[in-house]
């Protein structure tokens, strides 16, 4: 099993033409990381393989917030993915009959290496290294998954991944217990399968989710589910290699080859991020109202209404709501002149806000303790992290509305009954992202909205393209490539295809290659 | 015997700054305070790095507090009589020079579990306050919330040491004090928060509960002691069945087949057993009976249609069911105010809670900072006699005597002692593992 991290080989693989691959790792192709030497990249075509991992990760992440990642839909799509990019995820049951092309060998050289390139690009940054780990954790997940249970049950063994059983005793006494605590888990589960005593901190994601039987501080996990455990092992060392990697970093800084390659995917995956606001104080606050209805996202004109109607918000509608303010391009002094004129009219009163609230707008600005400059939040974190609770107005609508007050509420703003259900249609499948398109496209009477949604920022600023308001982004390089969108948008309820990375047609940094420009349109 | 007169003081966040330098002299537990955070001088700076954050007069916040020994802690708190004291992470490095670290390297390494139950959350379900307010009616629901997490903390995390405090005005926390608590990492914190999280959604969902099959344990467990109180409770206290208001806000929890009992096949067979029900429903005044048929109609409705099931105790989890705030629990940094802090604007102390008394307890009895400064002056009642001392104490200055037995003469005193005992079986623990570790290295 290629997997340096938790062998007992305590040496540094070279990366290159040599052949690491054992007997071993030919029964189990999973991936698992050399440590990082200096003279890594050595080729043209390691850049090529560094830019499809990255392409497969954004896939990856693309598919896991459309689909449920255990459905049939994702894995089929990701297999997909796999065998276009060349990238091994199964094993060849018989190499005299594989297809033409890049031999097994082959695909995990490019693999490993991507890989590695990859670490060094993503390990800059907090927000770069979670994104990164986050990604290579679902990949790690889907190709455990397609392991037999034979080779599942060699990687434990040979991870040395140590954990008491159950006596068959101790199962019969517990098996209710243990059946009632998992629907996966039946009598016949209990009777057939080791069951493993894992401490629940090994365990955070059954125990997060309640799918595990948990007692005293320990869960107990039947044999098939042991992936869950085996990914957090690989999460933990992946994030301390990524430290590790940060640290070396330097050294490679000064190579004058990777350092412009590096640039160009960290820069990709940040891509749009409304951090940088070309518009900068381009809108008046007097201006807020029309565009809140007009050109706002669903998301933030609740949060805006929610804000005019109690003239207060909770710490996390503060922040989602606020941090897209300053990416429409609010100053500072128009940001805190907005919220003390709200607040105001509430229970506070001025000075309690400068007190109180002040000082957290201005951290939003980066201008209080650590200073670092926040971004506002992508739709991915949106609908992912930190769910609204009773109080709360963050959020997404699609996401964490009650479909029946969504539908109230789209009637409300006019929306037609039909466009109602096909928007219910897609919340039901869990495509918020696309509701939240076709809402776009009915305020806005168009039937391609001609963009892939990620942002409440992107919403803004493409409604605001569309209207010629004020909040356009201006600025030289912003070019309509639309005609570049091959793929079109399904006007009625079918199931989305294979989005590539968010769309980076506008504003494309002036220092990507040509090549990398390319690759990163939706092909 | 200690004699309590009910004092007459009532409180007045305006005297404060009167009572504030008086309750740090003379009441505040600072032995046990100190004995609590320096968790047996174990891990080395333990104390030393944990950071304090005051809030002052006029609102003054002060973060970044951290004092190498108990004596500078006290002078430090009598000096500037902090109106509020909250407790943070302990640090990598000591949290008042943390400007002068390397950015970066200074980070937040360890920290007590924490939870924090505001009734607030509670809002969309209590009928008889809302906001900050609390009254006899409504309490149950932090009785219900403690029994429910600390189980669960007990039994399924298997930590040993949680000390609830009540916070002085309309809720409680739970500080988990193993080792193991405060080693976790925040993914691990926003996990055990989650696992204990059944209610979710805002003020745009209506139906915050979802149960499906098969029931999880935990969920069983805390079903059991919602339905201990349920009655009493939410069916009398809170009177969700009696108004048509209160009652149609409880049905709009119930399936829409049941309701309108669309007729599909399934349902023929019942049908008129069903109707017959509803009907009784509507026609039923008491409460308690209103809630035995929603009771049967959910049993029928278990034999034929899976799915929503379980709507009678989804109904009964979203009344009562602990709120917690993941985000108090899962931050490494989070700052939580401090038990024994005053609240400034109830002057209620946040004191500790019994929990084999829990069913008495009663916010409303917990000592205020004027209540207190007031018993101290008290004259002593005949009979009274000064408690034997040991030969610690009798090293001590007078003054110092007499400072460590002024809060045994108040309100204060059996919340200390309460402390006392959660020490007692850390120290306890901590010398058991002691002596495990030993045994263990002892291979001959």
């Amino acid at each position: 099993m290629w997997c340096p991290e938790w062998s007992p080989r305590t040496n540094a693989a070279e990366l290159g033409g040599n052949q690491e691959y054992t007997e071993k790792d030919s029964t189990l192709d999973l991936l698992y990381l050399t440590h990082f030497t200096n003279n890594a990249v050595q080729q043209q075509k390691e850049e090529t393989f560094a830019v499809e991992r990255l392409k497969l990760l954004k896939t990856v992440e693309n598919l896991g917030v459309s689909y449920l990642k255990t459905t049939d839909q994702y894995v089929k799509k990701l297999d997909a993915e796999f065998s276009s990019l060349n990238f091994p995820f199964r094993t060849e049951a018989d190499q005299k009959n594989a297809p033409p092309g890049p031999t097994e060998y082959e695909k995990r050289r490019k693999d490993h290496i991507s890989h590695f390139i990859l670490r060094l690009a993503y390990c800059q940054t907090e927000d770069l290294r979670r994104w990164f780990i986050q990604q290579e954790i679902d990949l790690f997940r889907y190709r455990f998954n397609n392991l037999n249970l034979k080779s599942k049950r060699e990687f434990l063994h040979f991870n040395n991944l140590q954990y008491d059983t159950l006596s068959v005793l101790e199962k019969k006494k517990l098996s209710e217990k243990l059946i009632n605590s998992s629907f996966a888990v039946s009598g016949i589960t209990v009777e057939d399968q080791d069951f493993y005593k894992v401490p629940f901190q090994d365990a955070l994601d059954l125990v997060r989710t309640r799918k595990v039987y948990l007692k005293d501080g320990f869960v107990y996990i039947p044999h098939f589910e042991i992936v869950t455990i085996v990914q957090n092992d690989f999460r933990t060392r992946l994030s301390k290699a990524l430290a590790l990697t940060a640290r070396s970093l330097p050294a490679v800084q000064s190579d004058e080859r990777l350092q412009p390659l590096l640039n160009h995917l960290s820069h990709a995956y940040v891509g749009q991020d409304y951090s940088i606001q070309k518009s900068i104080g381009k809108i008046s606050l007097d201006q807020i109202e029309m565009l809140s209805t007009k050109s706002y996202p669903l998301c933030m004109r609740q949060l805006h209404r929610a804000l005019r109607e109690s003239h207060h918000l909770r710490h996390g509608g503060r922040m989602q709501y606020g941090l897209f303010l300053k990416g429409i391009g609010l100053t500072l002094d128009q940001a805190l002149q907005f919220w003390r004129s709200e607040f105001v009219k509430g229970k506070v009163d001025a000075d309690k806000f400068d007190k109180a609230y002040a000082y957290s707008i201005r951290h939003m600005f980066g201008k209080e303790g650590k200073r670092t400059d926040y971004t506002p939040y992508s739709c991915m974190k949106v609908i992912l992290s930190n769910p609204p609770s009773q109080g709360d107005h963050h959020g997404c609508p699609f996401r964490h509305t009650d479909p029946e007050l969504l539908k109230q509420k789209l009637q409300s703003y006019k929306v037609s009954p039909s466009a109602i259900s096909q928007i219910l249609e897609l919340v039901k499948g869990m495509h918020y992202q696309l509701a939240c398109q076709k809402y776009f496209e009915l305020t806005h009477n168009i039937d391609d909205s001609g963009f892939s949604l990620n942002h409440p920022n992107q919403y803004f600023v493409e409604s605001q393209k569309f209207l010629g308001g004020p909040g356009a982004v201006a600025g030289g390089k912003v070019d309509v490539k639309r005609e570049d969108n091959a793929t079109p948008k399904p006007s009625n309820v079918a199931p989305p295809q294979a989005p590539g990375p968010g769309n980076l047609s506008d504003q494309v940094d002036a220092e990507m290659t040509e090549d990398l420009d390319s690759f990163f349109q939706d092909a | 015997m200690i004699h309590l007169e009910m004092a007459n003081a009532v409180y007045d966040q305006a005297s404060l700054p009167d009572l504030l330098p008086l309750y740090y002299r003379r009441l505040f537990p600072f032995p046990q305070y100190y004995r609590w955070l320096n968790y047996g001088g174990v891990t080395k700076n333990y104390f030393q790095n944990r950071e304090f954050s005051f809030t002052l007069k006029d609102d003054i916040y002060v973060r970044y507090q951290s004092f190498s020994t108990q004596s500078e802690l006290e002078k430090e708190m009598q000096k500037m009589n902090p109106y509020k004291i909250d407790i943070g992470a302990i640090y990598s490095h000591r949290p008042n020079q943390h400007n002068t670290v390397k950015s970066g390297s200074f980070q937040a390494l360890e920290k007590e579990l924490v939870f924090d139950i505001d009734m607030t959350d509670y809002d969309d379900v209590r009928s008889c306050c809302s906001a900050a307010d609390i009254c006899p009616k409504c309490w149950p629901l932090m009785t219900i919330a403690i029994r429910i997490l600390d189980r669960a903390l007990r039994e399924d995390f298997g930590f040993r040491h949680c000390l609830w405090v009540y916070s002085g005005r309309r809720g409680v926390h739970c500080w988990v004090c193993d080792e193991a608590a405060r080693k976790l990492s925040v993914t691990a914190r926003s996990a055990v928060a989650e696992y204990l999280s059944l209610v979710k959604g805002g003020d745009e969902t209506v139906k915050k509960v979802v149960l499906t099959s098969p029931i999880h344990p935990f969920i069983r467990e805390s079903l059991m002691v919602v339905e201990h109180y349920f009655t009493q409770y939410a069916l009398l206290g809170q009177d969700i069945m009696s108004s048509k208001e209160a009652t149609d806000k409880v049905l709009g929890l119930v399936p829409e087949d049941i309701l309108f009992l669309s007729a599909t096949c399934y349902w023929l067979s019942l049908l008129s057993v069903l109707k017959e029900l509803l009907g009784d429903f509507k026609t039923e005044k008491n409460p308690e009976k209103r809630w035995g048929r929603l009771k049967t109609i959910a049993q029928i409705k278990s034999t034929t249609v899976k799915k929503g099931q379980y709507f009678d105790k989804e109904i009964m989890l979203q009344y009562c069911y602990p709120r917690l705030d993941v985000n108090v629990s899962k931050g490494l940094n989070h700052l939580l105010k401090s038990p024994f802090s005053v609240h400034p604007k109830t002057g209620r102390i946040s004191v500790p809670i019994d929990l084999k008394e829990l069913d008495c307890f009663d916010p409303f009895d917990v000592p205020t900072i004027s209540q207190i400064c007031e018993e101290l002056d008290l004259p002593r009642m005949a009979g009274e006699e000064e408690p034997l001392e040991d030969t610690k104490e009798s090293d001590k200055e007078p003054g110092e005597k007499r400072k460590m037995r002024d809060y045994k003469r108040t309100s204060l005193a059996k919340y200390v002692k309460l402390f006392d005992q959660f020490l007692e079986e850390m120290a306890r623990s901590r010398k058991g593992e002691l002596i495990k570790k030993s045994d263990l290295q002892k291979n001959f």
